[in-house]
């Protein structure tokens, strides 16, 4: 299998400082990568970095083999790359339509198939269509923010801590649709704090520390090494 | 009594069409570039002079001079926006506020330049008001009235049927998700730039009408336009527009009880007021 995301020795940050010193990572086709370790390690910054917010200074990142290294977001997406942050990932005053349509944007031609289709997957949106995302539970939006994410049909979904603060049922759900997702064919890379159940469905999973990869396995493998299993879910 | 009240609410009603005008430019440019744009009055004024050079040198009916200068105001906010802000994207809010106070000065100045600095008006001749009982109504007052919610229903379709009105309000929401999400986030910005400056024409035009043309003419209602955006909470365009009426309306209806000098304290009484108790605006918000 060709890998569909590379990350070779990435360096990088905010301003002058690095958060990230030297990270590889990798996803291929179809897979589900979990990206796993302690707050402060810099996975989101990782995220952020593929995605061309945060200055890459040294290393490079590919995508089906191209350089997308510090490319700007509007570029990446139609290339079939999504990215769904850890907070601040839905349009609060817009509708649940709106927002939707909006992940669409980059797509000139008319999305109501992908529009039905992301429906189909979140059926309690089908009913909200009209109302302000502002106004839903946690789990709605984080329903919203993904189905905003999926509206350009990406090969890579990228998710940052997507069951932050949800409550053990909705975290459930979403990792179920997750799932859903990666079945048709869909390759996610997943930050998650929930680690010992994102584990259980993860092809592979790479441990961060301190900006650094510490420890990269299949997912069954990482949750029964038992430093890791010390370190982050809990003894 | 009652019939103040109906004739100081119609005054306001148009007056707070102005604010409104104004208010939703300051709060869309807000939202999208994060900072307070003190030049603002001052794209009021630039609108109302161009509608000058049309009405006057040219001979032009309003009708046309009135979309000709909010297009002309509208190409001016965007020239603004590539020659100056373009290059402070990635600077600090108050370097932008800054720079937008240094724009107004400029702005203000060259209007004192080419026009001077005497009172205009745009027609000589003088309109009867149309009595209905006591009240009297002034006709431009009606025209006024009518072109600002014809303007306002048109907003209204730009920022929900279009793709790139929708974005807009997406950006105002927020910038940073907007650009993950894809949207190309610097024609958002032109695109914003050019209806903040025809909708600040229009504002400025309408002042004009109402009172006299002066390089002052914008700067002058500088403090209720921001007041609006802010009690409509910012980044809000309907909020500004029911900003904007409500404190055109209130500071009329004040002259009930105040000395007309405190009308412009009527707005930064709300001003104060929504920082201490509404931060984010009477609709609530982010
Ligand atoms: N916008 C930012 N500016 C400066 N430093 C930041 C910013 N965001 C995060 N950091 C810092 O980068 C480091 C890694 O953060 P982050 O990538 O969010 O960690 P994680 O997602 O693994 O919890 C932290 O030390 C954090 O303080
Ligand atoms: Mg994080």
């Amino acid at each position: 299998m060709t890998a569909l995301l590379e990350m070779r020795a990435v360096r990088g940050g905010y301003g002058g400082v690095d958060i990230l010193n030297g990270i590889d990572l990798a996803v291929r086709e179809r897979e589900i990568v979990v990206v796993i370790g302690p707050n402060g390690a810099g996975k989101s910054t990782a995220m952020k970095a593929i995605f061309g917010l945060v200055a890459v200074r040294e290393g490079e990142i590919r995508f089906k083999g191209q350089d997308i290294t510090n490319m700007a977001p509007e570029r990446l997406v139609p290339l079939g790359l999504s990215y769904v942050p850890q907070e601040r990932n839905v349009f609060p005053s817009l509708t649940v339509q709106e927002n939707l349509e909006l992940g669409a944007y980059v797509r000139r031609d008319d999305a109501a198939a992908e529009l039905a289709e992301v429906l189909a997957l979140f059926p309690v949106l089908e009913e909200r269509r009209q109302q302000a995302v502002g106004t839903m539970s946690g789990g709605e939006r984080q329903m919203v923010a993904i189905g905003r994410a999926l509206m350009t049909r990406p090969e890579l979904l990228l998710l940052d801590e997507p069951t932050a603060g949800l409550s053990p049922r909705a975290t459930e759900l979403i990792f179920e649709r997750i799932r859903a997702i990666n079945q048709k064919g869909v390759a996610i890379l997943m930050v998650e704090q929930n680690a010992k159940q994102a584990l259980a469905f993860a092809d592979r999973a790479y441990v961060l520390v301190g900006g650094a990869n510490r420890y990269e396995d299949s997912g069954p493998a990482v949750l029964a090494h038992p430093e890791i299993a010390e370190m982050f879910l809990g003894g | 009594m009652l019939v103040d009240l109906v004739q100081l609410t119609i005054f306001g009603l148009v007056v707070g069409g102005i604010f409104a005008l104004g208010a939703v430019g300051v709060s869309l440019l807000f939202g999208i570039l994060r900072f307070a744009n003190f030049a603002h009055g001052d794209m009021m004024t630039l609108g109302a002079y161009l509608a000058l050079v049309f009405v006057g040198p040219l001979a032009l009916p309003m009708w046309v001079a009135f979309p000709a200068a909010l297009a002309g105001t509208a190409l001016a906010a965007v020239a603004i926006d590539r020659a100056l802000f373009k290059r402070l994207r990635r600077a600090s809010p108050v370097i932008l506020l800054i720079s937008s106070f240094g724009l107004a000065l400029i702005l203000r100045s060259l209007i004192q330049i080419i026009w001077g600095p005497e009172n205009i008006v745009y027609w000589t001749d003088i309109v009867l008001p149309w009595r209905l009982g006591e009240i009297r109504i002034r006709p431009p007052h009606v025209v006024m009235l009518a072109v600002t919610v014809a303007l306002v229903v048109a907003l209204h379709l730009f920022l929900t049927r279009t793709r790139i009105g929708k974005a807009m309000r997406a950006m105002a929401d927020d910038p940073d998700l907007a650009r993950i999400t894809g949207i190309p986030t610097e024609r958002v910005i032109l695109w914003t730039w050019a209806l903040g400056g025809a909708l600040a024409a229009a504002a400025g035009i309408f002042l004009a009408v109402d009172t006299r043309l002066n390089p002052l003419l914008g700067w002058n209602v500088l403090l209720p336009v921001f007041a609006a955006a802010l009690l409509g909470g910012i980044g809000k365009p309907y909020g500004a527009i029911a900003g904007g009426f409500l404190l055109g309306v209130a500071g009329e209806v004040s002259t009930l009880v105040l000395d007309p000098v405190y009308k412009p304290a009527v707005a930064f009484a709300v001003i104060v007021l929504v920082l201490v108790y509404r931060p984010t605006g009477l609709f609530g918000g982010r």
